[in-house]
């Protein structure tokens, strides 16, 4: 049975790239050993037998044709951007000081 | 900060290196991998754009099955099994560049696997590389880099992010670890960039131009001692584009690692930077947790399932593979093997091809593309194909000389004009008025004043020195404005000295 | 037709016959139903958005057709309004999915769904609430505002989608669209005392639907009457290039199946009574008022039998591994870069890309939604993915091993929607795992991609309604339809109208024309 500890949550926080408050990190402990107890059984009836399901309707892809349509326009495109210049999205700097 | 370096030589007598290469190509379909953006190199930023490809709340992808079949066509030129049912998955990290911030790649069910590829060496040495995988997955867009020095990420101040490349659609080749390759290590990686692009290029699956990314490399690199069967920590320098930055990467880490292991030191399992201005390979992230990617089945995905028929149907539409072409275009041609080595070195071998069959002789069609036009194509910094002379304008040519029409200097002068771009062949030498004088009358009347003013030349041919006949010749042809032929001045020089 | 009140209260398909008499435009109908949101919403706040100009707009341009005598091939329901959960992107009208990651985000394109619903010229009234990114069973996790039940504003409408619920339940709409993850049409259906329908996984398209869980995820209709849910299902269902999970058949004949159910003989039928959901756990209201529904349905005709699947008591564990997994992922673009909310990091903390990005999670997510997030992450993550994610996806089989095993004994499958009547606000919202067992009858359906209904079976003891959720074959949504309309026009019957006449309807009071 997995157990949440507080470095497990953090580095859950990092993964996701959610800036966990402390706070929120003692309760999601509390919170989710819960819910690991509870969903956990489901490794009961999971035998080496059983084939593993990940679309429930069974389908082949559909190909699409290599045909271009219409794009949205770069405006459309940087409309909701929070932060836009000369059409582009604007990221802060990507290198961090760690 | 210069890092330790062994010299190679010690190194790779020292050492075992085992290498592999992670090759990324993409893929020249009309749209992108899933969703029907079409892509154009160098598009106004984030114009090539549909929800999809944006990573819009809603959107689905839809896979092109232009992109499957280009997969297709290249793990069948590498020999690989072509899975029956292949599935992406979602590779998940965050960057920028990334719309939905998690990758969609092919990752424990991928559509090419268990192939090879036999690479031929400079010296006709051919080595096999097996193949581990090729798979398909898109790209990301492009973050440019603004207020730090020369674009470089480092001391950026933030950064610019076209998404016009994410989505398009990339096939990723991945070797199994490359052992007993020894001091050539590095030879073979470059040879075997050469030979996927040269593949590539011949399916007709991807521009394949290095230089513009359409090619770029992740090369793994690790060492072990002598006779050791355990494979050491590797390094992993990411996307490297250009096939000397290849065998260079390669050198380099041999290098590095070798004098660190001699040390009695570590390697750091890491990704590392190629760079070209150092040339140097410069230490990254350090892998770790960070890089628990959660790849699971993509949901908004089904099931790929690629038919026998569809394999079929490709097979035959598959074209002759580089190899076997250049072998069997040395035999028609009857070139040496420094001969084709240097075609090939060249990249001459298509416009050499097309020249032929537009009705050249192999040497002649050589004689120029590797000669006045290569030189060309150095100094403006273009491949020959760029050139604005084809194929058919040099075969012109080359039957302008073998009619007579032209000597050598006129062709040279007819090939520049055509360069210039004041036409095809016929128009520049119509242009110009470029013909060979070869009427006697006018060109023993040439040799005559040649004659004339150079007496002292005359007397020392006269006596059997041949080695000033040029000088005469040269008058002749300052005189007829180069239009002379130079075989017929030569026969009435002689005839005039007995 | 003079008085609103008497207009509103017609079923959807009422509606369109009027309009196709010319007794009613479909302006009348939008405007109708824009008087009866700004009379409910101080009470109910089932709608985020309301797009009154734009519902005016689409009416006339369908008035225009129909009065020129274009309109003849449109759909039945043409010209009849419509709302929207706002998880479904909407050209030009905001859609939030009750985040505040989204607030303001208006997107540049329409889902599949909602072209369907303009070229059927049916008005969009306005986008309605949920819990943020669809997750929860109450409504209360929105970042906006709380719905409230309109059987008693004191309590949840359920959810996720109480807002298309209780519109539609308070005559703010006729018909609402709903996405169904593990429960989020059905269970605020029985909630409210309305009609909601998860169609079969990939029987109508979710390109466009905001991705919750993209394996379990379904848009579906929420209406007051079965026939209504068909008639919408037909326009919304069908084939879509542009969604690779969508099944490519034509939609069954759903309301051909809803006629002949209202004429209530089910001989040939059998029903099979799910013997895993019920007893612990069930109120014994629900239960009572299930019991007597199933007993109409023998009166009627059907061969009543109790089928066992087995696997069902698993479902809430695997359901609880792959929707987070699944939501992890999902809402990993949620990154402050493209659209919707950005925040920077404090002072102290490095001003970088990955900071912005986590900062703006922060502060973008509600808690359930990052509960959830961390919860997949963890699913998924390197060492635990076999135990979890791959143990999940086998129960997902074997739940549909018990499903075929049961539909090889029976046509349709019953049970009672939800264990529990709407409770009051706050009520769960402390402890999650109370707040997931209101999907434990639901789940099921979501994990083997089948149909399921929920009709309103009556008053429990607390005068709340009970939902009786049926079960069909995946791609045979036609069976749900046929019983579902039999027992409500039995139960309609034996109450002397629809059950809603016997709701309080303060905000309609003084609504005539």
């Amino acid at each position: 049975m997995p157990t949440f500890t507080r470095e497990e949550i953090e580095h859950l926080g990092d993964l996701a790239r959610i800036a966990l408050t402390d706070e929120e990190i003692t309760r999601l402990q509390g919170e989710l050993n819960v819910i690991a107890e509870s969903i956990n059984k489901v490794q009961e009836v999971a035998g080496d037998d059983v084939a593993p399901t990940a679309n429930p309707v069974p389908l082949e892809a559909y190909l699409r044709p290599d045909v271009a349509e219409t794009p949205l326009t770069q405006e459309e495109a940087t409309a909701g951007a929070p932060v836009s210049e000369s059409g582009m999205f604007v990221a802060p700097r990507i290198l961090g000081e760690e | 900060m210069a890092e330790k370096l062994m010299k190679y030589a010690d190194a790779v007598k020292q050492f075992d290196p085992v290498f592999g290469l992670e090759t990324h190509v993409e893929l020249s379909t009309n749209t992108k991998l899933f969703c029907p953006a079409h892509i154009e190199f160098g598009g106004e930023p984030n114009s090539q754009l549909t929800p999809v490809s944006l990573g819009l709340p809603g959107s689905l992808p839809v896979i092109n099955e232009t992109a499957v079949d280009y997969a297709i066509k290249l793990g069948l030129a590498l020999h690989c099994e072509i899975a029956e049912w292949s599935q992406f998955a979602r590779k998940n990290y965050f960057y920028p560049d990334m719309p939905r911030d998690y990758q969609i790649s092919q990752y424990d069910k991928p559509t090419n696997g268990n192939g090879y590829l036999d690479v031929e060496l400079e010296d006709g040495t051919v080595f096999r590389v097996q193949i581990e995988r090729a798979h398909i997955e898109d790209d990301a867009g492009k973050n440019t880099h603004v207020g730090g020095a020369d674009g470089r990420i480092e001391g950026a101040d933030h950064s610019l992010v076209d998404y016009n490349r994410a989505g398009v659609p990339l096939i990723e080749i991945v070797t199994k670890p490359i052992e007993g390759a020894g001091e050539r290590a590095p030879e073979i990686a470059g040879a075997y960039m050469r030979a996927i692009r040269d593949i590539v290029r011949a399916l007709n699956i991807s521009h394949a131009r290095m230089e513009q990314g359409n090619m770029r490399a992740d090369v793994n690199v690790s060492l072990r001692p002598m006779g050791s069967k355990e494979f050491g920590t590797r390094s992993e320098t990411k996307n490297v584009n250009s096939f000397r930055g290849i065998e260079k990467t390669m050198q380099y880490e041999i290098r590095r690692q070798a004098a660190i292991l001699a040390d009695g030191g570590e390697i750091l399992q890491e990704t590392r930077h190629w760079d070209e201005a150092t040339q140097t390979t410069a230490g990254g992230r350090v892998k770790s947790d960070a890089d628990d990617y959660r790849y699971f089945p993509d949901p908004d995905l089904v099931m790929l399932h690629i038919t026998k028929d569809r394999i079929d149907r490709i097979s035959k539409e598959m074209p002759e593979m580089p190899r076997e072409r250049r072998n069997r275009l040395q035999q028609e041609w009857q070139f040496s093997d420094l001969e084709m080595r240097d075609v090939i070195n060249a990249d001459a071998l298509d416009t050499i091809e097309a020249t032929v069959s537009a009705g050249a002789s192999a040497s002649g069609a050589k004689k120029w593309w590797l000669g006045e036009l290569s030189r060309e194509a150095n100094a403006k910094g273009v491949s020959l194909e760029e050139l604005d002379i084809t194929p058919e304008d040099v075969a012109e040519v080359e039957k302008l000389i073998a009619d007579g029409k032209l000597n050598d200097k006129l062709a040279k002068q007819t090939v520049a004009g055509v360069l210039a771009g004041e036409g095809h062949p016929a128009d520049v030498v119509k242009a110009h008025g470029y013909q060979v004088v070869s009427d006697d009358g006018a060109l023993v009347a040439a040799v005559d004043e040649a004659f004339a003013a150079n007496p002292d030349v005359v007397e020392k041919l006269k006596s059997g020195n041949m080695k000033p006949m040029g000088a005469i010749i040269g008058a002749v042809m300052r005189a007829t404005k180069g239009q002379a032929d130079a075989k017929a001045v030569t026969k009435i020089v002689m005839e005039k000295l007995h | 037709m003079s008085d609103i009140q008497e207009l509103v209260k017609l079923s959807a398909a009422e509606m369109a016959g009027k309009i196709q008499s010319k007794e009613v435009s479909s302006r009348e109908l939008v405007e109708a139903h824009l008087s009866v949101i700004e009379q409910a919403e101080p009470s109910i706040q089932a709608f985020l958005t309301v797009s009154g100009e734009e519902a005016l707009a689409q009416a006339d341009a369908f008035d225009e057709r129909h009065a020129e005598g274009e309109a003849e091939d449109a759909p039945e329901l043409a010209g009849v309004p419509i709302a929207i959960k706002d998880m479904i992107v909407t050209k030009g009208i905001q859609t939030t999915a009750a985040s505040k990651i989204l607030e303001g985000w208006v997107p540049p394109y329409d889902a599949t769904v909602i072209e369907k619903l303009k070229a059927a010229g049916m008005p969009l009234l306005g986008k309605t609430n949920l819990d943020e990114f669809a997750q929860g069973s109450s409504t209360e996790h929105s970042a906006y505002q709380t719905t409230h039940n309109p059987w008693d504003t004191e309590r949840v409408p359920g959810g996720s989608g109480g807002g298309s619920a209780s519109a539609v339940a308070a005559f703010e709409a006729p018909l609402a669209l709903g996405t169904d993850t593990g429960g989020s049409i059905r269970q605020p259906g029985a909630l409210t005392g309305t009609v909601g329908v998860k169609p079969t996984y990939g029987g109508v398209s979710r390109f466009g639907a905001i991705a919750m869980a993209s394996s379990l995820d379904q848009i579906g209709p929420v209406s007051r009457t079965v026939l209504d849910s068909a008639l919408l299902q037909e326009v919304i269902g069908g084939h879509d290039r542009r969604d690779s999970t969508s099944i490519p058949m034509d939609v069954p004949a759903l309301a051909a199946a809803a006629r002949e159910g209202a004429k209530r003989d089910l001989k040939g039928m059998k029903v099979g009574l799910v013997k895993e959901l019920s007893g612990e756990g069930f109120q014994p209201g629900v239960e009572a008022r299930f019991n007597e529904a199933v007993s109409m349905l023998e009166e009627m005709g059907a061969e009543v039998v109790e089928v066992s699947c087995p696997h069902f008591p698993y479902s809430l564990g695997a359901y609880y591994i792959i929707m987070p997994s699944e939501v992890s992922s999902n809402l990993a673009r949620y990154d402050g870069m493209r659209y919707g909310l950005r925040v920077m990091p404090p002072a102290d903390v490095p001003q970088t890309a990955a900071n912005m990005m986590a900062y703006t999670r922060e502060a973008g997510f509600g808690d359930e939604v990052k509960r959830r997030i961390i919860l997949g992450t963890y699913a998924l993550s390197a060492g635990y993915y076999d135990a979890w994610y791959g143990s999940a996806q086998k129960v997902r089989t074997l739940i549909i091993d018990d499903f075929n095993k049961a539909f090889d004994q029976v046509d349709v499958l019953v049970s009672p929607t939800s264990p529990s009547t709407a409770f009051r606000f706050g009520e769960k919202t402390d402890d999650p795992m109370a707040m997931y067992m209101n999907d434990i009858a639901t789940i099921p359906a979501n994990l083997a991609g089948v149909p399921a209904m929920s009709i309103p079976s009556g008053l429990s003891d607390d005068g709340l309604p009970t939902g009786f959720q049926l079960i069909a074959p995946q791609k045979r949504d036609d069976v749900l339809y046929k019983p579902a309309a039999a027992l409500e026009a039995a139960l309609n019957d034996k109450w002397g109208g629809p059950m809603w006449q016997s709701m309080n309807t303060p905000w309609l009071d003084g609504l005539t024309k």
